[in-house]
């Protein structure tokens, strides 16, 4: 598969058909590994690390799972190829700094995808739709399982799976979700449910992973410790936090319709009028205010349908994205442009914010799915 | 500067204490800083406390000068990149490693998935001990051709273990 294929196939996670999809934009979970006696990547020179990834590339692209898939040298990769997979949480930012003697393999259908010579020697990633974090799972447990017995993998009997860093020691396992919380941060209650993740060890970062903004009212939730508990203990405790998180920002959407709706409606409808007027616009700014639409359309202030152009331009609208579909470089100023161009045409099919059909909703109950219009 | 704990993130929290005219450093991130609950200065002791008395000092002192066998790898590396240089690491750097991890995880020792390979090995040598004890056992009571079959099956699995898969 060619790189231009990637981007234009999207990714089934990018669809958003999972399950409570609205809230969950996609649910992670990422296996390290590494090789016995050989240096990590950290530590290796560029010739072990050349050795280390001939030995592993040809054990993965052999998988069935990885039939039809797009394999990938980084040096191949300009920067903007790298930043484009980078905005799908297809590789980390890390590894987009990564050139000779680390490479990138992922399946057709880009829920699947293994990162070579990282920080550790293999980073297993499966990425699904929606809270799915339990079949995440279960497809990178399946591809290391097949893997181990064709690598040597390094582990200890007390400690695990040994990895570069001791944070990751053990289960060499990072199950995360990305959720989209406009509700608690409207309420104001989101720094609540934050503290309240921290103390039970779970990890909140923003949209890129580690030391990254919470942009577009978008939180990562993973786990923090890999030493000392089971997999499926991690992944099942992580999934009933969020599970409560979706109740928390269910009932503070109930909230706001109930007791703060001017408010609501005003951010609604700014959001709508900056969005189909502007001429400049960064992806900061078009994060948050598209979160606002998309929140609008969870309510039912905008029809259903409208959802999906939403969902592509929080993608669409990132840097590497914008400048890859205009074939050019493009200088911030020129991005911010672009960016508001894009967002104007797509909006100008939009209808205006209907709030007479989210009061109807409003007596169902926290957990009611919103409306589907028309 | 990287944090004590983790090793992966900044630093952002510095706390600093005078004990005996010596002056100890701590740094943490903003998340472990929080997880120990460390943002109150004056809980500064329960701060050593939790992350094994004295770790700051404890990464310092190790032995500066020991290197790892297989990669070549030092304590001032580790140190400097708060990542190990390869698996044997683990082995090499195992006693400072020990309060890190104790600090940084649930739990000391692992309890989920190994490889196929570790569950033979570790089946393979239970089978052992019970071949051996029941080997003893024979012979302690005579049944000499009992224990002739045991210390053929124990030859058996010996040549089992020695072809590592």
């Amino acid at each position: 598969m060619k790189f231009a294929n990637v981007i234009a196939a999207g990714g089934e996670w990018l669809r958003g058909e999972g399950p409570h999809h609205q809230i969950v934009i996609s649910s992670r979970v990422r296996l390290a590994r590494n090789l016995r006696h050989r240096a990590f990547p950290g530590w290796a020179k560029k010739v072990e690390r050349t050795q280390v990834l001939e030995l592993i590339k040809p054990r993965v692209e052999e998988l069935p799972e990885m039939q039809d898939s797009f394999s990938e040298m980084l040096q191949d990769l300009s920067a903007l190829e790298k930043q484009v997979l980078v905005e799908r949480h297809l590789i980390s930012r890390e590894h987009a700094a990564k050139s000779v003697g680390s490479a990138v393999i992922m399946n057709r259908r880009q829920t699947l995808s293994i990162m070579v010579n990282e920080e550790d020697h293999l980073r297993m990633q499966s990425i699904r739709s929606g809270l799915q974090l339990k079949s995440a799972f279960k497809l990178v447990d399946k591809i290391d399982s097949t893997l181990e017995n064709k690598l040597d993998f390094a582990y200890d009997p007390k400690l695990g799976y040994l990895t570069a860093c001791p944070t990751n020691v053990g289960t060499g396992m990072r199950a995360s979700a990305m959720l989209h919380l406009p509700g608690l941060v409207l309420s104001e209650m989101i720094n609540q449910v934050i503290q309240a993740v921290n103390k039970i060890g779970l990890a909140v970062r923003g949209l890129y992973g580690e030391g990254t903004e919470a942009m577009g009212n978008l939180f990562q939730i993973s786990n923090q410790t890999t030493l000392g508990e089971k997999e499926e203990e991690i992944v099942s405790r992580l999934s009933k936090v969020i599970e409560t998180i979706i109740e928390k920002e269910h009932d503070a959407r109930q909230m706001l319709i109930q007791k703060k709706s001017n408010t609501l409606w005003d951010q609604i409808g700014r959001a709508y009028g900056v969005l189909t007027f502007a001429h400049a616009m960064t992806s900061k700014e078009a994060l948050n205010l598209l979160s606002i639409i998309k929140l609008g359309v969870d309510l039912g202030a905008f029809p259903e349908d409208r959802r999906l152009p939403i969902d592509e331009l929080f993608i669409d609208t990132q840097p590497a994205h914008l400048q890859k579909s205009s074939h050019q470089k493009l200088n911030a100023e020129e991005r911010d442009e672009l960016r508001a161009q894009i967002i104007r045409d797509r909006l100008r099919v939009f209808p205006r914010p209907d709030i007479s059909k989210v009061a109807r909703e409003s007596g169902n109950g926290s957990t009611a799915e919103p409306p589907t219009n028309e | 500067m990287l944090c004590d704990v983790c090793k992966c993130n900044d630093a952002t929290v510095f706390l600093t204490q005078i004990l005996e005219g010596k002056m100890q450093k701590v740094n943490l991130c903003d998340s472990c800083s929080k997880e120990k609950g460390v943002q109150d200065p004056t809980g500064f002791a329960l701060a050593d406390l939790l992350l094994g008395i004295g770790a700051a000092e404890e990464i310092e002192k190790g032995t500066p000068t020991q290197k790892c066998g297989v990669c070549g790898f030092t304590q001032a590396d580790f140190k400097k990149t708060g990542r190990l240089g390869c698996s044997a690491c683990y082995i090499t750097f195992s006693e400072g490693l020990g309060s890190l991890l104790k600090a940084m995880h649930k739990g000391t020792e692992h309890v989920g998935k190994l490889p196929q390979r570790a569950h033979r090995e570790i089946e393979l040598s239970d089978r052992m001990r019970t071949l051996n004890a029941d080997l003893q056992k024979a012979v302690e009571e005579e049944n000499y051709e009992s224990a002739a079959s045991l210390r053929d099956q124990i030859k058996q699995l010996e040549a089992n273990l020695a072809i590592k898969p």
